[in-house]
């Protein structure tokens, strides 16, 4: 082995045993807030790979309600483990390194769901999720909502919210992002958004669909990318 | 071709019951398929000739073979379960009556509710070519000379173990296997039935195993093979039964068993532990826990293996190179119709997870559909062997997609 492949197995190695100690418990509200959208942006009987599928809750209810074919990859064991006992079809490990295995146009659609912000290099992945996929779903917490923009303008301390549940210390995101940075992005890239989607918690502490002004009022957002 | 079979050790028409009522009692509850046989058959018809990857060719062919449950009436439940080095026919339930008889090599994974949950599927496990449970191998007798056929035996291969595996799937009329199954060496051969046979199999799972074996599981194998080969008393492989190259095959033995263990495993197991309250003997007699764990294990392997087939079957491990047979892992599984579960665990490092990620790459690029999971375990590559983690888990939930058809 080279050294660079040394290294880059060491670099890969770290990332697992960072994320290892996250309790992905605490967005599992979040991380599901925009799968109604998400399954409405699907068609029956398409490809679908989500990277960074956890338990594949997502992926359960696409198999069901749009018949897809579906993949998934996840780099926690036990999120694999509880993926591949419910029946479906997932590969344990990086989903960056994964991707890189499958061949263009191998998928219809390509899912990132909550994914960008906890990757080093959201651009190229979004970008290579593109070579595989003939369309992307997006989706991010973002961080111009209004209550992250309350807590650290008053309170003076970093926002800690239903989609950015983690303490400065303990938090996957090594990314931030809100929408506008996001359509921006699409445009440097030229990238045609096929669809935009936003939601933000209620009282009720469930997450409902938000329309007006999302920049400032949604928590999630989704956008369906295409080339 | 006459298929004739020979040597049931209990017709299942005999008036006596064929699974007497005991102190296992089959169902759901104990999770047991109780009191099993093991059955037999002769291919020896004319065109029951082995076409052996080596060249050379070899009939008749005996095969030891084992089923659990039942065949369905559509005949598509089938799942073949296939050994490793030292394993035989036997993979569940039990021979005898006995109180103190252990059950089958999987036990834990097959039997009524467990993951080869034996209410749904049509179990087989056939003992494979050249090895000495029954099947065809150095220990049998060869009908030119009436005598064993000893180090004239022809070399064989994963891919001919397969092909017989296939003669036994024909004669019980079987067309299509819903999954094959094995770890290790077993675990080859489940690779090698998805190149060799596309069409008779639909679910793929092999656990703790490679697409070639590595540079590192050969020295290991070559030490073992020159533990027996440098015994005197092994002869040129012309040992007499009574008297076999006993010290050399346990020495083998106790070699492969360290690959079988983990650094933590044995850690866990027998740390420093003396035998016993004695400290240092200062001489060269055991002194610790794990040294009297390693020479049980090669003396109890003495009583059950033997030492001509232990050289064919290493052998046989060391030969199995996908890359070398197909041009490539592309080549290989390009023909390949099935779904795959491919598993590995964290502390082996005997078939290391990065030999598994090799197929798994291989069948991605060529859009198979395939899941993997590296399974955390600390007992080394012995875990498939072994309770204590979720690889029931996994196996059954690939099963049930397998059985949905793909979709639910």
């Amino acid at each position: 082995m080279s050294g660079i492949q040394a290294l880059a197995t060491e670099v890969k190695s770290t990332r697992a045993e960072s994320l290892r100690h996250v309790d992905w418990t605490l967005t599992h509200l979040r991380d599901r807030a925009l799968d109604d959208q998400i399954v409405s942006s699907v068609n029956v009987g398409d490809r679908v790979l989500d990277l960074g599928c956890g338990q594949g809750d997502l992926l359960d209810r696409l198999k069901w309600e749009r018949k897809v074919h579906e993949q998934g990859i996840e780099i926690d064991g036990k999120a694999v483990t509880g993926a591949i006992a419910r029946g479906l079809s997932v590969v344990h490990g990086d989903l960056e390194e994964g991707l890189g295995d499958l061949g263009d146009g191998s998928c219809d659609v390509v899912i990132l769901n909550q994914v960008i912000t906890v990757i080093r290099d959201p651009v190229t992945l979004i970008e290579e999720s593109l070579r595989v996929g003939r369309r992307v779903i997006v989706t991010f917490p973002n961080f111009a909502v209004w209550r992250t923009r309350f807590q650290l303008l008053l309170r003076g301390r970093l926002p800690v919210t239903p989609s950015l549940p983690y303490q400065w210390h303990d938090t996957p995101n090594i990314r931030l992002v809100t929408v506008k940075d996001f359509r921006n992005l699409c445009r440097r890239l030229g990238l045609s958004v096929l669809k935009e989607s936003y939601s933000s918690p209620g009282a009720d502490g469930r997450f409902h669909p938000v329309r007006v002004w999302p920049n400032l009022r949604a928590s999630s957002a989704m956008f369906c990318l295409s080339r | 071709m006459t298929r004739a079979e020979t040597s049931r050790q209990a017709p299942r028409d005999s008036k006596q019951p064929v699974r007497p009522v005991r102190q296992f009692p089959q169902g759901r509850d104990n999770g047991s398929v109780g009191q099993v046989e093991v059955l037999s058959v002769t291919f020896d018809g004319q065109g029951d000739v082995l076409h052996l990857q080596s060249g050379e060719s070899l009939s008749p062919i005996t095969v030891a073979y084992e089923t659990y449950g039942k065949l369905s009436p559509s005949r598509d439940n089938a799942v073949m379960v296939c050994h490793a080095l030292s394993g035989d026919a036997h993979a569940a339930g039990f021979h005898g009556t006995g109180p103190a008889e252990k059950p089958g090599w999987w036990d834990i994974l097959i039997g009524p509710g467990k993951p080869l949950d034996t209410d749904r599927f049509f179990v087989i496990c056939s003992n494979f070519l050249g090895s000495c449970y029954g099947t065809t191998g150095p220990t049998s007798i060869d009908p030119g000379t009436e005598r064993p056929y000893g180090l004239t035996f022809p070399f064989f291969t994963i891919r001919d173990m397969v092909d017989v595996q296939c003669w036994l799937l024909d004669y019980l009329g079987i067309d299509t296997l819903l999954a094959v199954i094995g770890g290790s060496m077993g675990g080859m051969q489940a690779l090698q039935w998805a190149i060799s046979y596309p069409d008779r199999v639909r679910g793929v799972i092999p656990i703790a195993t490679t697409a070639k074996m590595s540079a590192q599981g050969i020295a290991l194998n070559e030490v073992g093979r020159q533990a027996i080969l440098s015994d005197p008393k092994w002869q040129d492989g012309n040992y007499p039964e009574e008297d076999p190259p006993a010290r050399g095959l346990a020495l083998a033995r106790m070699i492969a068993h360290i690959t079988y263990l983990s650094e933590e495993s044995m850690h866990r197991k027998f740390g420093r532990r003396f035998i016993g309250d004695n400290g240092r003997s200062f001489n060269f007699s055991r002194d610790f826990q794990v040294e009297s764990y390693l020479h049980h294990q090669g003396d109890k392997f003495v009583q059950r293996f033997d030492s001509n087939t232990y050289l064919y079957i290493s052998r046989a491990m060391d030969y199995f190179d996908l890359e070398l047979d197909y041009g490539s892992l592309e080549g290989a599984f390009s023909g390949s119709l099935a779904s795959f579960l491919v598993l590995s665990f964290t502390s082996d490092w005997l078939f290391p997870a990065g030999q598994s990620l090799e197929v798994v790459g291989a069948l991605k690029r060529l859009g198979k559909e395939v899941s993997y999971c590296n399974i955390e375990s600390d007992q080394g590559h012995d875990a498939f062997l072994l309770p204590g983690h979720r690889m029931g888990d996994l196996v059954a939930g690939f099963l049930n997609r397998l059985t949905r058809g793909g979709g639910p």
